[in-house]
């Protein structure tokens, strides 16, 4: 008889941890994909970086624009900065580029600077190159009126 | 008095009377190669990426970068090493730049550049002279492997294309725009300061 019982609070114990569980594992998605959380990711794809374009639309206001070229290989340290030898308000025009704009200029108290302020150096934080890649997850972003075509 | 009491340098001048003439010009010949043959074969041999990489100045900075770079590996897998890119191909230009090598072995014993610190201190220096070497020759290393006239600009990227075409209009070297291409560039406040951090224009 207490085998039975105890059996029955086994039973009943089991299914309430284990039935929620298994539907909220139904409706989330990982990232990963559906891979067991022992089993190891599966390796990703290999993107194509997208060859060298015209410059890519903004969506929004005071949105960094996307870069429109590859930039592999381009140096960015503490003694030279590739994209400025192409960006900076002294070259842009004989590389035929986009010149950065004054807010790159700015420190973070809004004092005005001769160069590039400090915080706008490593472009990359802010400027990304852009691969054939599909999406992780779908984007219903719309840019405001002014902004599309 | 007979021909043995004659000095050495005598003996030297006279002509040889056990050997043809054939005989010694084959001994000749013969010898000339052997010597060629060592002269050739040092210059193939210092020829070499192995060679450059032999020291560790050049294999622990400059090679260890170049290693990143597409003419080290790249999707077709064609290879530019030191020598293509370092050492004239014809002969005479190539021996000329061995000669001056004395100047890397001087300052090799000197330890001038044994850190990466120091070699960091000379980079400028060092990078300028090669600079000026390759701007004088019209990049001619560069453009043994890459022929200006082969070039087809309609099948390169955009930028590229658009460049390229200025820089045939301006007489520009492939040098003048492709610097730092196989290795890490120098402090570059004193060539470019709108493109470094903290350089005053
Ligand atoms: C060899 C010169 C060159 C270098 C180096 C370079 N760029 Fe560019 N970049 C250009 C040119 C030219 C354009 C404009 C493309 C066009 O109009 O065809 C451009 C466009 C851009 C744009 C788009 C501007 C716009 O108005 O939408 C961004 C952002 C950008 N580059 C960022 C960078 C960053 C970040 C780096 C360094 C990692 C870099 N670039 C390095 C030449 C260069
Ligand atoms: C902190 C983020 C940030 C960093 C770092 C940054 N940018 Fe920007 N960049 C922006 C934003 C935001 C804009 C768009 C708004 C504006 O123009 O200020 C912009 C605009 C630009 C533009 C277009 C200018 C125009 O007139 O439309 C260029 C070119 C550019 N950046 C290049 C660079 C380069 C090159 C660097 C590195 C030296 C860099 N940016 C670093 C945020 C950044
Ligand atoms: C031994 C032959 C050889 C020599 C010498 C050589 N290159 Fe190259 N270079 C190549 C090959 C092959 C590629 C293409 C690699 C690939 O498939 O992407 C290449 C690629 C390049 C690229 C494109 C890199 C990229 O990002 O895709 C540039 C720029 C370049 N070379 C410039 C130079 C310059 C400047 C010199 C002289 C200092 C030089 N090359 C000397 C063989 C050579
Ligand atoms: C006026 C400047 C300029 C000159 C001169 C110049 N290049 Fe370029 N080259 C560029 C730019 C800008 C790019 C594209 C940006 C990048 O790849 O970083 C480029 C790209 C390349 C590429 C890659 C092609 C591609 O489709 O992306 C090769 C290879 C190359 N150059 C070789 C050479 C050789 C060899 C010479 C000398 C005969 C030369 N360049 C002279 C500016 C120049
Ligand atoms: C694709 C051509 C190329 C190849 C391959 C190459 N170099 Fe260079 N090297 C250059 C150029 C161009 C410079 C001038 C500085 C610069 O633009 O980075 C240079 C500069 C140097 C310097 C002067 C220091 C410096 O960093 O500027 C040394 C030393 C050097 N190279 C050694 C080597 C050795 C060793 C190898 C082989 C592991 C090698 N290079 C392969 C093109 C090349």
């Amino acid at each position: 008889m207490k085998k039975n019982i105890c059996l029955g609070i086994a039973l009943v114990a089991g299914c309430l941890v284990l039935a929620p569980q298994s539907a909220v594992a139904d409706e989330v998605k990982s990232l990963r994909g559906n891979i067991d959380i022992e089993a190891p990711s599966l390796p990703p794809e290999v993107e194509e970086l997208i060859p060298d374009q015209k410059p890519i639309k903004r969506d929004y206001v005071k949105q960094p624009p996307l870069i429109p070229h590859k930039i592999d290989g381009y140096t960015m340290n503490a003694h030279y900065n590739k994209c400025l030898s192409c960006h900076s308000w002294a070259n842009y025009k004989l590389a035929g580029a986009t010149k950065i704009s004054p807010s790159h200029f700015v420190d973070r108290n809004g004092n005005e600077l001769a160069n590039l302020a400090p915080r706008r150096y490593f472009c990359t934080q802010c400027h990304v190159v852009q691969t054939d890649a599909v999406p992780l997850v779908e984007n219903t972003f719309k840019p405001v009126p002014a902004l599309q075509k | 008095m007979s021909d043995n009491s004659k000095g050495w340098w005598d003996r030297l001048r006279r002509p040889s009377t056990r050997f043809s003439v054939l005989g010694l010009l084959g001994i000749g010949f013969v010898g000339g190669l052997v010597a060629l043959s060592g002269f050739l074969g040092e210059l193939h041999a210092t020829a070499t990426e192995s060679f450059c990489i032999s020291c560790h100045e050049m294999r622990d900075n400059v090679y260890m970068e170049y290693k990143n770079t597409p003419h080290f590996s790249s999707k077709s897998g064609v290879r530019a090493t030191c020598p293509d890119c370092h050492l004239a191909r014809a002969f005479v230009p190539k021996v000329a730049r061995k000669a001056a090598a004395v100047r890397e072995v001087i300052h090799k014993v000197k330890g001038t550049i044994a850190t990466r610190e120091k070699f960091g201190n000379h980079r400028l220096e060092m990078a300028q002279r090669v600079w000026a070497e390759m701007k004088a020759n019209d990049s001619r290393e560069c453009r043994s492997c890459h022929d200006a006239k082969a070039m087809d600009y309609a099948k390169q990227s955009r930028r590229a294309r658009l460049q390229h075409i200025r820089g045939d209009d301006q007489g520009l070297t492939c040098i003048d725009c492709h610097k730092g291409i196989a290795h890490q560039l120098p402090d570059m406040q004193q060539i470019d300061p709108s493109a470094v951090i903290g350089a005053q224009q």
